[in-house]
């Protein structure tokens, strides 16, 4: 039988398609406005670039912000839960997740069955998201996917005190003005995001092997400074963005 | 998951409550007709001497719950950080400093105060909080200082203290003009010693599978315990509460319908957000049993003298939870934990409150690694909404609760 998982996420809807152990396929679009309309043509594209229809799928599962619009899905289930069993899918001998996405990051302890254990997700505030790198690069004039690779270039790190996205913001602001190289900057906010990640993980005490899943996982300068704040390696989910819908279609394979 | 299960019969004793407190607030608030005096007092602070020498105790933290509750937080914040108070200030300080400006809140404001008694075994805050009062008011101040107690009550804390219950006495008898009675002072102590036994066995029936009322309930019957602790009225009031819980465990009555998990919380609650809280776990078949907040005020009973309470009093006043260490809170935890036999903890990291929300990290690992059981954190305000979000904290809690029905499966 053929399962389904729908991420609505605050940036991009992903789709993805499993058959017991096996990824048919995924699909990744952004969300726009209407959160039922990118869901239903996530799934709808990917049925078509898989050669499936509609009859073949035996459940589906919704996950993300937008979960509960996804009214053609069986189930609504949260990220965590998601992200857990996403991960554990492609890799079980991953005890922890790390998810930084579009509106919120997330640190994820999953125990020896691959079950969420514990987790620690961001406050009401930007720092250490998605949001914060997109709102620096706009500050920066740096495409969002150059940001990682021009950070991993800097020879002197600035340092971002504020852990606020607005006060960053300005602090960034205050740098330009003073000519500070546009890589060591890049690289300051690389180090403050990664280390409101960190105190994410060290809450809960995350153990290793760590999985780092979400759009955020693809910026390079930021795995890079992750993996400095934790003192270990981490494992970039093939799958970054889809691992969440990948969960859910394995949770909706589940009775 | 059923959403709307036949609701259980609600607790009756609800209303006569409500009438209490009115009855209460209207007493304060007529006060100067009827010759009386009003102390503002911290909701932690010795409020037996002025019961013993009829002076109407009134309280800030009760009235910040009610403006919580009522949702006139923002607002009444909002007027204090236009005055120039910190948004980082305690929402109960803020609400209160700009509510005796404006007179604004659910009850008009609070009536005028004759003096201040403030005791800081809850927080620092309450410090600047009652001397911007007496300023305000110009009324004279008492501070009853109670030392953290880390890890005991040694010898030289218990001078100190013992030292300030006569200066406290000395300081009512000077601003009344009237000695204290001892006789009335026995007596109100034996009501408030009373009084904190059934509070604390009203608490108790929650350990009973359904629990016939949750925190949720708790937080609302607390308000008599606080106000009009050392009454006759308070002891009659939870008398006939735990009577007709008495009945509800008999009737097999269970709060929750269909309750299959029972959670413990931690902290005080976010008035502003009961309603919406209570249904979220309630879609879960989940009952707040109970909380380390309303057992506050009975805590501390096994220090009191019930026949010699002005002196047992020292004791009782410093050793609460909030000011003992995070070693001995986590101990409380554990207890409470055992006692009510829950599935799970949830701690309400209060942006306010924060000699409460500082340690939970530390309590939050000794619980997990003692007992198993999931816990979760919010993050949230017990007043200013402003601190809130919604969709952030509904994810938490569906994503806990997975992971509480996992672990119950398990058992």
């Amino acid at each position: 039988m053929i399962y389904a998982g729908i991420d609505i996420g605050s940036n991009t809807a992903k789709a993805a398609l499993i058959k017991d152990t096996t990824l048919l396929g995924t699909r990744v679009m952004p969300t726009g406005y209407h959160h039922l309309k990118a869901g239903t043509r996530v799934f709808e594209d990917l049925l078509h670039q898989t050669g499936l229809t509609r009859s073949d799928v035996g459940a589906i599962v919704s996950t993300g912000y937008g979960r509960a619009s996804i009214d053609f899905a069986d189930k609504a289930m949260t990220e965590i839960l998601c992200h857990g069993a996403g991960a554990h899918f492609l890799d079980p001998d991953i005890r922890g997740v790390i998810d930084v996405g579009g509106q919120d990051s997330k640190a994820i302890a999953l125990d020896d069955q691959g079950r969420v254990d514990n987790f620690a997700m961001n406050d009401k505030c930007a720092a250490g998201t998605g949001r914060f790198l997109e709102v620096m690069a706009n500050a920066l004039e740096v495409a969002l996917d150059q940001m990682g690779d021009m950070g991993l270039t800097a020879d002197h790190p600035s340092k971002i005190s504020s852990i606020c996205t607005v006060f960053a913001e300005s602090e960034v602001i205050s740098m330009i003005a003073r000519q500070e190289k546009r890589k060591n900057i890049i690289a300051g906010i690389h180090d403050a995001a990664a280390a409101r990640v960190a105190i994410l993980a060290a809450k809960i005490r995350i153990r290793d092997p760590i999985m780092m899943t979400g759009g955020v996982a693809k910026n390079p300068g930021m795995t890079a400074a992750l993996e400095k704040r934790l003192n270990q390696p981490l494992i970039i989910s093939p799958y970054c963005q889809e691992t969440g819908a990948i969960g859910a279609a394995v949770l909706a394979s589940r009775p | 998951m059923p959403d709307n299960p036949v609701a259980p019969p609600k607790i009756k004793a609800a209303k006569k409550m409500r009438d209490l407190m009115t009855t209460y607030y209207l007493e304060a608030l007529g006060a100067p007709e009827n010759n009386r005096l009003v102390a503002w007092i911290t909701s932690g602070g010795p409020v037996e001497p002025l019961v013993a020498m009829d002076i109407i105790p009134v309280y800030p933290e009760n009235h910040g719950a009610m403006i919580g509750s009522a949702k006139m937080g923002e607002d009444l914040c909002a007027k204090a950080e236009d005055m120039g108070y910190s948004g980082d200030l305690c929402s109960y300080a803020r609400s209160d400093i700009a509510c005796a400006v404006v007179k604004g809140g659910p009850i008009g404001g609070l009536p005028r105060p004759d003096m201040l008694i403030c005791c800081n075994n809850i927080c620092g805050t309450v410090l600047k909080w009652y001397e911007i009062q007496a300023r305000f008011f110009q009324v004279p101040l008492f501070i009853f200082d109670t030392p953290v107690c880390h890890t005991g009550y040694s010898s030289e804390i218990a001078a100190y203290v013992t030292a300030q219950v006569h200066e406290y006495v000395a300081f009512l008898e000077q601003v009344t003009g009237k000695k204290m009675d001892p006789d009335k002072m026995n007596e109100v102590g034996r009501l408030s010693y009373e009084g904190q036994r059934l509070w604390q066995q009203v608490l108790n029936t929650t350990a009973h599978k359904p629990s016939p009322m949750s925190a949720f309930d708790a937080f609302f019957f607390l308000a008599l315990i606080v106000t009009l602790r050392g009454t006759q009225i308070a002891v009659d009031f939870y008398k006939d509460l735990i009577d007709e819980l008495a009945q509800r465990v008999k009737d097999g009555i269970g709060v929750v319908p269909n309750e299959t998990f029972r959670l413990l919380w931690d902290n005080l609650p976010v008035w502003h957000r009961l309603k919406w809280l209570s249904d979220r776990f309630s879609a879960h078949q989940a009952c707040l049993v109970a909380d380390t907040y309303t057992s506050a005020w009975c805590g501390a009973l096994k220090y009191i003298d019930e026949n010699n309470f002005l002196d047992s009093m020292a004791e009782a006043y410093t050793r609460i939870y909030l000011n003992i260490g995070v070693d001995q809170m986590a101990e409380e935890v554990l207890e409470m934990v055992r006692f009510y036999d829950v599935d799970g903890l949830v701690m309400h990291s209060n942006r306010s409150c924060k000699p409460y929300s500082f340690g939970q990290m530390d309590i939050m690992q000794i619980v997990r690694e003692k007992t198993g059981i999931p816990v979760l954190m919010i993050e949230a305000d017990m007043v200013d909404p402003r601190s809130f979000s919604e969709s952030q904290i509904e994810t938490r809690i569906e994503a806990f609760m997975e992971i509480v029905r996992l672990k119950a499966g398990r058992k």
